[in-house]
């Protein structure tokens, strides 16, 4: 061995290994820095607003005394299934012509592929002011539930067509092989065999959908307004939770109850996020006791 | 007899046929549907929007420092500069914690503590952005009125956008991380890299395309982020001097004064959301082009 090769093998023995343990320290640093930041904003407001929720804020009518909340709540189950009404079986059936129609490399898929992009890389206010222009202004339906859940529709479908798509995948080819072999048609088996079996994994995605539409409100302060009560029709004006707590916080006057309504609002959030982690297990619990 | 059944088997063999291309049909048109929605989007945007940029002239709109609708001086630069300061803040704060939480995720974390985190990770993509722009104004620009002396202002936006973006760039960088062949991880190991080593050298690297698709569309999320930004970034209608000061963005400008704006006023807010889907536009294409490089 050479002198030169020694000097070079020694210090490479002795130093100490300084930039593991700094990657480690930094890695956990940030995952702790996340969980703080994360549980900070929930304790935060649960321990600010659990205190303030009272019968008043979930009486039947909205008055400036007891700022209700219980019309938001309504209109946005309202809205909820104006949106998923719509954008449902149009998010559903995109899918299916996708997963188990269309040949791979076709011109139309690529096309309708980069719209679906497209459309979910737009934000919201961009929605809210299409809708505005379109719905309330072109079409004349003023601001109303009606052109809120269309505009909402709108912003979810390439959500649910992603998530529809990705569930009917995912079901075996040896079902729809077993279902030809039978003599059923290409449509029988979508309907009768592809389509049950991706339930869950549908599901798991309109409940995700779901969450979006109730955590909107810049889309929805454009197009279906900000009155404070359950419209008689869907062509009248009426706010959601997430509008509601938008307008209670900007007018500064009812900081207690807007605390509550954000409790209520991350209640419901995580009711829907468990719900959806839920219908997900059990669509790979299904897929995997298929296969 | 005979001839009677046939026909009648072939008349039920056709009523199928027809069926069954009427529902290809109908499936084709709903997935047609998201092309009709972007065609309809740009439309009505550029129907609106780009005659009030013409009018006002292109020049004018987008470089022009004074946003004055009531003396008609549409000049919508500070409001492009405030959105691309807040986004740029957002990567700055959002980022580096994002990616090194979603290694955490990926390559430290026991069993455990992954079932903790992940539902926090759920929650957060899930809580919606009144929620986070109401946490920002009570409990957020408190601490940074203390800490740094700034109120509603460029700072306090980019911290609390980069919490928002925080799943996002979390969700998509562990799935990349996670999509690295296991050999890579291994072989660096074998050559007597430490964990962390192997980690941070070997598997990183390969995962950078998902990494940095990760980032790209955190960008997205962040510069379309609008009611979260309103209650925390001042909207102040001028370029911030530092980023202590308050700012206001494309998204704010147009949520703000969509309510009462008429005629040109109202058009010019619409050339602002033009604008921004241009922005968003570009962004898809670098998302494009980092997937590509991917496959």
């Amino acid at each position: 061995m050479t002198n030169a090769a020694r000097t070079h093998n020694r210090p490479m023995k002795l130093r100490y290994d300084i930039v593991s343990p700094l990657l480690r320290a930094l890695v956990n640093a940030s995952a702790w820095i996340m969980t703080l930041a994360a549980m900070s904003m929930v304790g935060f407001i649960l321990i600010k607003g659990i205190p303030h929720i009272k019968p008043s804020l979930f009486a039947w009518k909205y008055t400036s005394v007891n700022v209700s909340l219980t019309p938001a709540l309504i209109n946005t189950a309202i809205m909820t299934a104006l949106a998923l009404v719509i954008a449902v079986p149009l998010g559903v059936f995109a899918a299916i012509y996708l997963a188990e129609y269309a040949r791979r490399g076709n011109r139309i898929v690529k096309i309708i592929r980069m719209a679906a992009e497209t459309l979910s890389g737009i934000p919201s206010i961009v929605y809210g002011l299409f809708g505005f222009l379109f719905f309330v202004v072109s079409l004349k339906w003023g601001m109303s539930l009606l052109a809120g859940g269309c505009t909402l529709a709108i912003m979810v479908l390439p959500l649910i067509m992603r998530t529809a798509e990705e569930a009917l995948l995912s079901v075996p080819d040896m079902y729809r092989e077993g279902s030809f072999g039978l003599g059923a048609g290409r449509l029988r088996t979508v309907f009768r065999v592809v389509l049950p079996a991706a339930v869950p994994g549908i599901l798991a995605g309109v409940i995700l959908a779901t969450g979006r539409v109730v955590g909107e409100s810049a889309a929805l302060i454009l197009t279906a307004g900000t009155v404070a009560k359950v419209p008689a029709s869907l062509m009248k004006s009426g706010r959601t939770m997430a509008v509601h707590m938008y307008n209670l916080s900007s007018e500064g006057l009812y900081i207690d109850q807007t605390y509550a309504t954000a409790v209520v609002m991350i209640v419901l959030v995580a009711a829907i996020n468990a719900l959806s982690t839920w219908a997900a297990k059990k669509a790979e619990n299904a897929m995997s006791g298929g296969s | 007899m005979i001839n009677a059944a046939s026909s009648n088997s072939t008349r039920r063999a056709n009523a199928r046929k027809i069926s069954e291309m009427a529902m290809r049909i109908i499936f084709l048109i709903a997935a047609c549907a998201c092309i009709l929605c972007v065609g309809l989007i740009c439309a009505f945007l550029l129907a609106n929007g780009l005659p009030a940029i013409l009018k006002i002239g292109p020049l004018k709109f987008l470089l022009g420092l004074q946003w004055k609708p009531e003396r008609s001086l549409y000049g919508i630069l500070p409001m492009i500069v405030g959105s691309i300061y807040v986004t740029a803040g957002a990567v700055v704060v959002g980022v580096p914690i994002g990616i090194l939480t979603a290694v955490y995720m990926a390559r430290f974390c026991d069993k455990r503590f992954y079932r903790v985190l992940n539902p926090i990770v759920s929650l957060m993509a899930g809580i919606p952005s009144v929620v986070y722009g109401f946490f920002g104004m009570v409990a957020l620009l408190p601490l940074t009125k203390a800490w740094f002396g700034a109120g509603k202002s460029v700072l306090s936006a980019s911290i609390l956008l980069g919490i928002m973006i925080l799943p996002t760039v979390i969700r998509v960088s562990e799935a990349a991380i996670r999509a690295v062949p296991s050999n890579y991880y291994e072989g660096a190991l074998a050559l007597g890299a430490s964990h962390e080593r192997s980690v941070f050298f070997a598997v990183l690297p390969a995962a950078k395309s998902g990494i940095m698709s990760s980032i790209v569309l955190g960008i997205g999320r962040a510069i379309g982020e609008t009611m979260a930004v309103i209650m925390v970034a001042g909207n102040q209608a001028v370029i911030p001097s530092g980023i202590t000061k308050g700012v206001r963005t494309l998204t704010a400008n147009i949520v703000l004064e969509m309510g009462y704006a008429a005629d040109l006023h109202r058009d010019a807010l619409i050339g602002c959301a033009v604008v921004l889907f241009v922005f968003i536009l570009l962004i898809n294409l670098l998302l494009s082009a980092t997937q590509r490089r991917q496959a």
